[in-house]
């Protein structure tokens, strides 16, 4: 119970902040509340499910296709484009995990397969025309009049979005954590042979968990579109946001309900400011070499992540000899 | 009396090497049986043919007169065939309880019911006071007897146990011994590989005896170590019962 107020209280001063920060602010916590919800789908997949993908960069970019194109070439509300959007990302995933899984391909390798198909992806958007080949495709200049139907607002609207896709995903994340399919998948993590001897049928709830995890990627692909107002085929299926998706989760604690959230509000904003710094400075790259300083840190010295770090510390004020105890008495022996 | 899991003929070979050869042997509903034989002589190969993680090269497995051999671990475990590992793979971040409850969404997708059939499975291995421990907290005995219940969680009509008692103390062993005794009384038939002799002895009613992969001597244990057989190939010429 007292998680959920927790949560809620961190929820009120984020409304908080949309009504009143100012518009910078605003739309980098955009970006931050998307990249928490993107992270959440990889969360789900690896933390959870077992399944590594460093190419969700594919379904991402799906998401956001299906909605800049539907929307852009014909007008079509983004909301069919967001629903559309996660029905392919959510089949392309299932059917790449099928073929990988049938063929025994697995774990690392998997991950690799991820990367190529992500690679393929945008190489192949890349070069077709009608989705506007390496010129990308963009979304009318918004008029600032919020419009619900079309999914289109200014950014303090488009931040609301970012919020209430954030939330969904944390409270999705819980409900499935909870509920049979968090048991089995986490069986499935730890130990596949062991998980399967107990009856869990893993390949169909391997399958199913990249399924979930991509069509939730494509949904926050598809709002990342819309608040950029324009897609690129190099940044929105790159490598590089392949990367920025796992940063969150890593950071904040893999597995975990609320580290994706708690990654991407400490990483996020320190990647803008260091590279507003390092303009400033007339220093290019500062930003990757400080992200780059800051994950080996957070690596080395929280391998669980910073969220597990916080909830040791709030368990240890709230009862010390509860959780000091075995660990003194480990010491001992 | 019927037999429950019937093997007929069961071989297995890896590249030239022959694990199990020609066994064959029956188990009867509601009673403890022991495969047992030196280290080497194919009783885990047995054991995971019988589970589904290894295909017979050649032969069958009958479970309640269906054929199940080559049939992959998961569907086996549904059809009433629990398994433990001989090395203990307790699930980490999960808690004793959550480990125990694993096995019951092979039958249910209610978290409730496989809560209280945890509960259940704790209890009848005497884990039911430690349900809230993290595993890694466990002593080993406490975690073979975990294993056990994550087991009996799936509901089984047969339960394989890979060298339950290995590495306890003689006390820790007989209260294994006690709680496999009170769950064939309960119906549940039982096959165990083991290597200590003692246990063998005290709690089967039949013993399977393996040599280099094939089948030398079947009987109650007063029989078996009275074998010549299995006295010069396993028990040694000073074992006395």
């Amino acid at each position: 119970m007292k998680r959920w107020l927790a949560g809620a209280m961190v929820f009120i001063v984020l409304t908080l902040v949309g009504l009143f920060a100012d518009p910078y602010f605003i739309s980098l916590m955009t970006i931050v509340l998307l990249f928490a919800f993107l992270g959440q789908s990889w969360n789900l997949m690896l933390g959870i499910g077992g399944q590594l993908s460093i190419g969700h960069a594919l379904f991402v970019g799906l998401g956001a296709y299906s909605v800049g194109v539907l929307y852009v070439k014909f007008g079509i509300s983004p909301w069919i484009g967001l629903s559309l959007g996660m029905i392919i990302a959510g089949s392309v995933g299932a059917i790449l995990a099928w073929l990988s899984f049938r063929f025994e391909v697995r774990g690392i390798y998997f991950a690799l397969l991820t990367i190529a198909a992500a690679e393929f992806a945008r190489i192949m958007f890349g070069g077709w025309e009608f989705v506007g080949a390496m010129q990308g495709l963009f979304f009318p200049a918004p008029t600032g009049a919020i419009e619900f139907s079309m999914l289109r607002g200014g950014a303090g609207f488009y931040y609301f979005v970012a919020l209430a896709l954030a939330a969904l995903g944390i409270i999705g994340t819980e409900l499935i954590s909870r509920s049979y399919l968090g048991y089995v998948w986490r069986a499935m993590r730890d130990d596949e042979p062991a998980a399967r001897a107990l009856g869990v049928r893993t390949f169909r709830h391997k399958i199913l968990v990249i399924s979930v995890s991509a069509a939730a990627a494509a949904a926050g692909g598809g709002i990342l579109g819309l608040v950029q107002g324009a897609i690129f085929p190099d940044s929105i299926m790159g490598m590089g946001l392949s990367v920025d998706v796992l940063i969150g989760p890593v950071v904040g604690g893999l597995g975990t309900t609320f580290g994706p959230l708690i990654g991407s509000l400490a990483a996020i904003p320190l990647n803008h400011l260091m590279s507003a710094i390092g303009d400033s400075l007339r220093i290019p790259g500062l930003n990757n070499i400080t992200y780059g300083i800051v994950l080996i840190l957070v690596v080395w010295l929280l391998p669980d992540g910073i969220w597990p770090a916080i909830a040791r510390l709030c368990k240890a004020i709230q009862a010390p000899s509860r959780v000091w105890l075995p660990h003194l008495r480990k010491a001992e022996e | 009396m019927t037999a429950l899991l019937e093997v007929k003929n069961l071989s297995r070979s890896f590249g030239g090497l022959v694990a199990v050869k020609d066994v064959n042997f029956t188990l009867e509903a509601g009673r403890i049986t022991a495969l047992i034989g030196p280290n080497g002589a194919g009783k885990t190969t047995c054991f995971n043919l019988v589970a589904g993680s290894l295909n017979p090269t050649s032969g069958q497995v009958f479970f309640e007169g269906r054929q199940i051999d080559g049939t992959p671990p998961e569907i086996v475990c549904r059809m009433g065939i629990a398994r433990t590992f001989q090395i203990v793979r307790p699930m980490r971040d999960m808690s004793v309880l959550e480990n125990a409850m694993v096995g019951a969404f092979s039958w249910t997708k209610s978290v409730r019911e496989a809560k209280s059939k945890a509960y259940e499975s704790l209890e009848s291995v005497g884990l039911a006071g430690k349900a809230n421990a993290r595993t890694d907290q466990l002593t080993l005995p406490d975690r073979k007897m975990l294993e056990t219940a994550k087991a009996l969680s799936t509901r089984p009509r047969l339960l394989l146990l890979d060298e339950v008692m290995a590495g306890l103390r003689p006390t820790e062993a007989a209260g294994v011994v006690r709680v496999l005794q009170t769950l064939a009384e309960g119906g549940l038939t039982i096959l165990l590989v083991e290597h200590v002799m003692r246990i063998v002895m005290e709690v089967a009613s039949n013993v399977v005896v393996l040599h280099h992969g094939a089948k030398i001597a079947e009987g109650s244990p007063a029989e078996v170590v009275a074998d010549q057989k299995v006295l010069d190939s396993y028990l040694g010429a000073g074992f006395h019962a």
